[in-house]
């Protein structure tokens, strides 16, 4: 799960990290007198989107508007703001049609020094969190990480012991900080790693990680995700998302016990399992089509889901068939093959279906089907299943 | 021979009163496994399916010698089953539960590294030596008892490509499905140098899928190391970067897990490589052929 920038913030500031004053924006209004209250001749309006890059992005509405822009008056941060609100911010990750912002975060400036990169991670072939900073900041760091790998340091820190104090001065002594700055940056760090166990991130990235003139270090802007399995132990983290930054029918999908992801293509899929569920993409991209989806109804799926799994599917206008691709193992193909008909006649098709039913009680599945005289394409193996639905998509 | 189980394995249930681990003791059961005891703290004396419950994994192994467990507890207190079973001193522990937190398996995973227990999964459909012992959930007739060894990260995929080898008339000496998450018991590594000490296995399959780095890994000690013929396929040549794709590991992060680096380090390493998930079973005859 992510949150916004402000509200990672907010964590940090309780967790005694350094960040700038700020005030969160919903109006115009809002914003110019939060550019007095700030007091700074200089103020930052940032967009509060999910998506990252916002200071490169630029409205949909408005392309020379940028997501990100500094003020140095209370009427301009109101102009900005009014720009920004509403309006589609369109970056790197955003996709074509934006995402709408709904608050400007308004950001006291700062003297700037230097510009660092702070991450922290899980790393999975370390099984262990791991904490990276570069002095290349303000970089997107996987561009970093593929030019110039030798400006990344990384230590392997406990989870429960954290990062100790000498790891903190390692790093700062690769960052070439200066002795000033060491005991700022080694508090900032352990902090931070602290803040990422107690909370059960997957992910906090500072970036850039700023050096004021006077030495101290300061999160200008903050990342930070969560693991989505342990937000049973973190209620108050739950509360911070917001939905309207996610795809509607992934939401729905997920309140149904479902997984599913949205495609670009035209071939809709229902598959039980995730491996089998990516590679039925693959498999229909192999023969030609696009998938339009992935779609996991789970290795116990019962009838609502499948409903709810249809539904979902012929939500989408852009999809000429569907493929429903279930091995069944536990789960039966009887049981699948009685879901399949209800949910079908319950949802109404108007796209061909294409059903390839292989395991578990595979004979009678297919008879069910058959003899239900319902207008199902049905499929004796994998390929056989994706050159008839990729036929059907036309 | 086989690796991990045979049929002189005493099985465990950590959580067998639950709905999934009753359902689910009773599939290995008629499978025939020995499952000999379960466990479920407060529920000491009960019996399920005719196996009696223990509140203690310590009591399980002192009265009934179980050496290996299959755990169904719910996601929370999944680690902490890992960790009694661990201090039991259970050889293998598979943990079938499907959404433990990371930095949980973080813990768990510096304590097995430690120990000399073997441990699968977590969100892992299981182990099966055919015709000797199933430890999970995965529909045992797919199966025939053969030479091919089968290691994936998950779970259907893997009955595709089982029941794929068993109508090409190619058995399995084990198949393990390694769990889908991020941070994971048992890598293919670890499995591949057992599948290579293993007289009973002939030729290696395994299923990959995008995210991290464990096939890369894994062409890396293939090359060196294993001169039995190995197939593979990678799922996820269509995923988009950034989403994760059902299985919490499965995803494209910072541009690095994607399908095609993964295809091109196995194929680098001599493994033949199914383009198309209908064709995992022939990929092996292929292999099997080649050598």
């Amino acid at each position: 799960m992510k949150i916004h920038e402000f509200q990672a913030k907010e964590l940090l500031r309780a967790a005694g990290i350094a960040v700038l004053e700020n005030q969160v924006c919903q109006s115009a209004e809002e914003a110019s007198a939060a550019y007095d209250a700030l007091g700074g001749e200089v103020a930052v309006v940032k967009a509060q989107i999910h998506a990252g890059g916002r200071g490169k992005g630029t409205l949909k509405e408005n392309t020379d508007q940028h997501g990100v822009q500094l003020v140095r008056s209370r009427d301009e941060a109101a102009e900005v703001a009014e720009r920004l609100l509403g309006s589609h911010l369109i970056t790197l990750q955003t996709g074509e049609s934006g995402q709408q912002v709904r608050q400007v975060l308004l950001e006291a400036g700062c003297a700037i020094a230097r510009e660092l990169y702070l991450g922290i991670v899980v790393d999975r072939a370390a099984s262990s969190p791991v904490l990276m900073v570069s002095s290349a900041g303000g970089m997107e760091i996987e561009k970093v990480a593929a030019e110039t790998p030798e400006l990344i340091f990384r230590e392997a820190f406990d989870r429960d012991a954290g990062l100790d104090a000498y790891q903190a001065r390692k790093l700062a002594a690769a960052l070439e900080l200066a002795p000033g700055s060491v005991r700022s940056a080694v508090s900032f760090m352990q902090r931070l790693c602290r803040l990422f166990v107690a909370e059960d991130c997957s992910l906090v990235e500072i970036n850039p990680l700023v050096v004021t003139e006077d030495g101290q270090l300061v999160a200008l802007d903050a990342k930070m995700s969560f693991d989505d399995n342990a937000l049973f132990r973190h209620k108050d983290i739950q509360e911070l998302r917001d939905l309207d930054e996610e795809e509607p029918t992934e939401v729905r999908a997920g309140e149904a016990g479902l997984s599913f992801v949205k495609l670009d293509g035209n071939i809709g899929c229902l598959v039980n399992g995730a491996g089998l569920a990516m590679s039925t993409m693959d498999l229909i991209k192999l023969h030609g089509g696009e998938p339009a989806n992935f779609l996991d109804v789970g290795g116990g799926a019962n009838v609502e889901q499948v409903t709810e799994a249809f539904r979902i599917l012929l939500s989408d206008h852009h999809v000429r068939a569907d493929l429903v691709n279930i091995f069944g193992g536990i789960m039966r193909c009887t049981t699948i093959a009685s879901a399949l008909l209800e949910a079908y006649e319950s949802v109404g098709f108007d796209v061909p279906l294409v059903v390839r039913l292989e395991g578990t009680e595979v004979a009678e599945g297919r008879k069910i089907l058959e003899e239900s005289g319902v207008d199902i394409i049905t499929a004796n193996d994998l390929t056989d299943a994706a050159q008839k639905v990729v036929a059907a998509a036309g | 021979m086989s690796i991990l189980i045979g049929k002189e394995t005493r099985v465990l249930c950590q959580g067998i009163t639950g709905q999934a681990g009753e359902f689910h003791t009773r599939g290995c059961l008629e499978y025939g496994s020995q499952v000999v005891a379960g466990c479920t703290p407060g529920k000491g004396g009960q019996e399920v399916a005719g196996v009696p419950v223990f509140d203690t994994v310590s009591e399980a192994v002192a009265q009934t010698g179980v050496n290996a467990t299959m755990i169904f507890v719910p996601a929370p207190f999944t680690a902490d089953a890992i960790l009694e079973a661990l201090d039991a001193g259970i050889e293998l522990i598979v943990a079938i539960t499907e959404g433990v937190p990371v930095l949980d398996m973080v813990r768990v995973y510096e304590k097995v590294s430690g120990s000399d227990s073997v441990l699968i999964g977590p969100n892992c459909p299981g182990v099966i030596t055919p015709e000797e012992c199933k430890i999970g959930i995965m529909p045992g007739y797919i199966h025939r008892k053969g030479s091919v060894g089968v290691i994936s990260r998950s779970g259907t995929l893997t009955y595709e490509a089982v029941w794929q080898l068993s109508n090409l008339g190619l058995g399995q000496s084990t198949c393990v499905g390694l769990g889908g998450d991020p941070i994971v018991g048992t890598s293919f590594v670890d499995l591949l140098r057992m599948f290579q000490q293993d007289d009973a296995t002939e030729a290696i399959l395994m299923m990959g899928e995008i995210g991290g780095t464990a096939e890369e890994e894994a062409a890396a000690v293939v090359a060196q190391e294993i001169d039995k013929p190995v197939a593979a396929f990678i799922a996820g040549r269509t995923a988009p970067p950034g989403k994760r794709m059902g299985h919490a590991g499965a995803i494209i992060s910072g541009g690095k897990g994607t399908a095609e680096e993964k295809v091109a380090a196995l194929e680098a390493a001599g493994i033949v490589v199914a383009e198309s998930p209908a064709d995992m079973g022939t990929a092996i005859k292929r292999a099997i052929e080649q050598a």
